[in-house]
């Protein structure tokens, strides 16, 4: 009776008082990694940032036009065949990610080793592309969806080397069998940002080349 | 027997050392929440006295214009913008978010939840050192040359963008600079903060009982969260424009300013409600003490603030009304605006019916609580006034707006954050503050916050802009010049308003009266451990058995019941008995 009275007068602060038995989504959230939830947090930032610049760019060439003629001269085959690169290399990451679920270490460091070696392929195709830009005279500086091009693709491009960073110190600790251990939740980490990585470039794509 | 509990004030300071490490460890590099939260804390009174004093620099000039400013000397226009753009940036950026978030996040969301430390101890300490690079950098840009930023705190486009116009080249792209790395900081502060409360809670601790300073802290958090990576590609688009001569934000080579407009305030709207949220948790944690009743409503103001953080970013245009946007944008923002004000409301009358035949007692956090609440009130209807399209065409831009968000964010920062002080005082330092001083420092601050204000309203109404040199050069703001005058007076008197606190916080350190563990007779979890809290927090993480607010329960044997303690602990019979 007594803990009845309690709960009336406590309003909705007090469930049922002296009762400690949590909720399902309560014990689900206690659960969650710390880890996870740090990393999910990472990405919602990154994609605000990412949002942002895609709905600015969006929304200026809705707004302003003329921007076909300075778009027709990016080089789209160099971008489609980055495009199977970098997809293809979210294939390796997850085969990273489903090694480390079947505990086996040699098979984690090779799709590792491949995913960095497939990061680096992006980049040196990325490399060619813009010096070709350059060449032809496309600088940052030509015109406003050649300064969207370079700031967004550049960015982009900061973030698949920091992948690549990251990726190659996991291949690095999966080798040693010391670090192993540590390795394991690291490549599902590592594996959210690359495969976030990844999902930039399939919306950058079709906007800045296709279109 | 349960009283006896609570009297027995501090034992175990000592515990606190039973890690001894090196002073840079220990005071300047510490991973302890407790200590981050005290470099937050004396890093924001820092820049806050620096932001008072700009404060003092433009007041002086609207009244006495072409005079020297007694302490300073001439303020020259240019100097006079650099110095309106100072005062926004450090007291929104650099006073409210590391007093509300930095501070008050830090110290209590760990001991209100009943977690040892912060999710991410090192992350937490890392956050602080590059808020603190960011007051750095923003400090510096005051003696590089050109002088600092002077394109308004929001630094709209054109005028930011490029260094002709304003004549500041270096300031501005420091001030770029300082403002991201202040971002970066509270980004990695957020995750903290989140982390915490979703997964360190003790047993018991259930979503709804957690104090609602908590709830107001993640929600501020995901709020920031949600609304700052625009802006930051924002940033970078601007010191892009600034540096290397793109044109995002340039309409002579195929930029649109407007752009800029819209990711400053797709974020510095919400930014509102980071910062006044927090100063709600703190008014809401204070009045149910001082009632003695329960909060009114705690599930429906959780509610209204989570709808309140949804509708802060689709209101954001209506501080674009006559910035050349469609004009058939502005019935909806309109909408969404004055929309937004329903869950505000709610907090509101959530605040008055918690005060409400309670048994109140003033003293000083109490004060400061009832002072931000009132003053709110009158920050929240111009608010009404200003999302109404039709009226704000008439204000906007004028002293009218100046003084409405002075009346949202002064009652939420300054009255929220001084309750939160001399709440929580005694749990951070184990001192108790002097009440007297206290209830000078709330009088002063209450009377002379309104009579700054109040008037500007009146020349806003009659039709002063805002952000001009001199306002004695326009023939029909003659008028208004006596009001400048007492709105400058009271500003001085304001600001030497703050010396019995500084006095009280400074000399309560170390002359100041032990705190007992729980003085204010609270529920929450911080009150149930030692004052301050022993490395760790809890010499035992405790067991929550109830929500926050259970003040006056009747039949138990005394008004408050801790968190902590179980029906029968607090002179109840057995539960279900």
């Amino acid at each position: 009776m007594g803990s009845s009275e309690v709960s009336a007068n406590a309003g909705a602060g007090t469930a049922s008082a002296g009762d400690l038995q949590s909720t399902g989504s309560d014990r689900l959230l206690r659960e969650l990694p710390i880890g996870k939830i740090g990393i999910w947090w990472f990405l919602a930032s990154e994609i605000m940032i990412f949002g942002g610049l895609i709905t600015c760019y969006v929304l200026m060439r809705i707004a302003h036009g003329g921007w076909e003629a300075e778009a027709a001269h990016v080089k789209w085959r160099l971008g489609a065949a980055n495009t199977l690169v970098l997809v293809t290399s979210s294939l390796t990451m997850i085969l990273a990610h489903y090694s480390v679920e079947r505990d086996d270490r040699g098979a984690v460091s090779r799709y590792l080793g491949i995913t960095v070696i497939l990061g680096l392929v992006f980049l040196g195709i990325k490399t060619f592309e813009y010096w070709s830009d350059l060449r032809e005279g496309f600088t940052p500086l030509s015109g406003m969806f050649w300064s969207f091009y370079y700031m967004m693709t550049g960015l982009h491009a900061i973030h698949v080397t920091a992948g690549i960073v990251i990726n190659a110190v996991l291949f690095v600790m999966a080798r040693r069998g010391t670090l192993w251990p540590r390795v394991q939740q690291r490549v599902e980490f590592a594996g959210l940002y690359w495969h976030f990585v990844d999902v930039v470039w399939i919306f950058l794509f079709p906007l800045l080349y296709l279109s | 027997m349960a009283e006896q509990v609570h009297a027995q004030g501090i034992a175990g300071s000592q515990i606190e050392s039973h890690h001894e490490l090196g002073f840079l460890r220990r005071y300047i590099f510490s991973v302890d929440h407790k200590t981050i939260a005290k470099q937050y804390l004396s890093l924001s009174l820092f820049m806050a006295i620096v932001g008072g004093f700009t404060a003092y620099l433009i007041r002086w000039q609207l009244a006495w214009p072409e005079t020297s400013v007694a302490g300073w000397g001439y303020v020259e226009p240019d100097g006079y913008n650099a110095i309106v753009t100072m005062h926004g940036t450090i007291m929104v950026f650099f006073v409210a978010m590391p007093m509300l978030l930095g501070a008050f996040g830090n110290f209590l969301i760990p001991l209100m939840v009943g977690a040892g430390d912060m999710a991410f101890p090192r992350l937490n300490a890392f956050s602080f050192w590059t808020l603190f690079t960011a007051s750095m950098v923003l400090l510096a840009s005051f003696f590089v040359p050109g002088g600092p930023a002077a394109a308004g705190w929001t630094s709209y486009a054109p005028l930011s963008d490029n260094p002709l116009y304003t004549g500041v080249n270096w300031g501005i792209n420091l001030w770029i600079i300082a403002v991201a790395l202040e971002f970066a900081s509270f980004l990695m502060g957020g995750v903290n903060f989140l982390t915490t409360a979703l997964n360190m809670r003790a047993r018991g601790m259930t979503l709804w009982r957690m104090p609602l300073m908590v709830w107001m802290e993640i929600i501020a958090a995901v709020v920031f969260l949600l609304s700052v990576g625009p802006l930051v590609a924002g940033a970078v688009m601007l010191l892009l424009d600034r540096t290397i001569g793109t044109g995002f934000f340039a309409p002579d080579r195929g930029g649109d300013p407007l752009l800029w407009q819209h990711l400053f305030w797709f974020f510095g709207h919400p930014e509102v409600y980071v910062v006044a949220l927090p100063g709600f948790g703190v008014m809401m944690e204070v009045m149910p003490v001082f009632s003695r009743k329960p909060i009114f409503g705690y599930r429906t103001i959780v509610t209204s603030v989570i709808a309140a953080g949804l509708l802060s970013f689709i209101v954001w245009a209506h501080h674009m009304f006559v910035s050349g946007m469609d004009p058939r944008l502005a019935t909806p923002f309109s909408i969404t605006t004055i929309l937004i004000s329903v869950p505000f409301a709610i907090m509101v009358f959530a605040m008055i019916a918690t005060l409400w035949r309670g048994s109140i007692s003033l003293k000083t956090p109490m004060l400061f609580a009832l002072g931000g609440l009132a003053s709110f009130m009158l920050g929240g209807v111009t608010g009404i006034f200003l999302g109404s399209a039709a009226v704000d065409i008439y204000l906007h831009g004028t002293y009218f707006v100046v003084a409405h968000f002075h009346y949202t964010l002064f009652p939420t920062v300054f009255f929220g954050g001084f309750a939160g002080l001399y709440y929580w005082y005694p749990k951070m330092f184990g001192r108790m503050m002097n009440e007297t001083l206290g209830q000078i420092h709330f009088v002063l601050t209450f009377v002379c916050f309104n009579a700054v204000f109040i008037p500007l309203f009146l020349t806003g109404l009659a039709g002063n802009p805002r952000r001009i040199y001199e306002t004695t050069a326009y023939e029909f703001l003659k008028p208004v010049q006596p009001l400048h005058v007492i709105a400058t007076i009271a500003t001085i008197v304001l600001l030497l308003g703050q010396f019995p606190f500084i006095a009280n916080f400074v000399v309560s350190m170390f002359r100041g009266a032990r705190a007992p563990q729980n003085p204010w007779q609270a529920n929450t979890l911080e009150w149930q451990t030692d004052s301050p809290p022993p490395h760790g927090n809890f010499r035992t993480i405790p067991v929550v058995f109830r929500g926050p607010y259970d003040y006056t329960v009747p039949a138990a044997a005394q008004d408050w019941a801790p968190q902590s303690q179980s029906d029968r602990e607090i002179g109840l019979a057995a539960a279900g008995g």
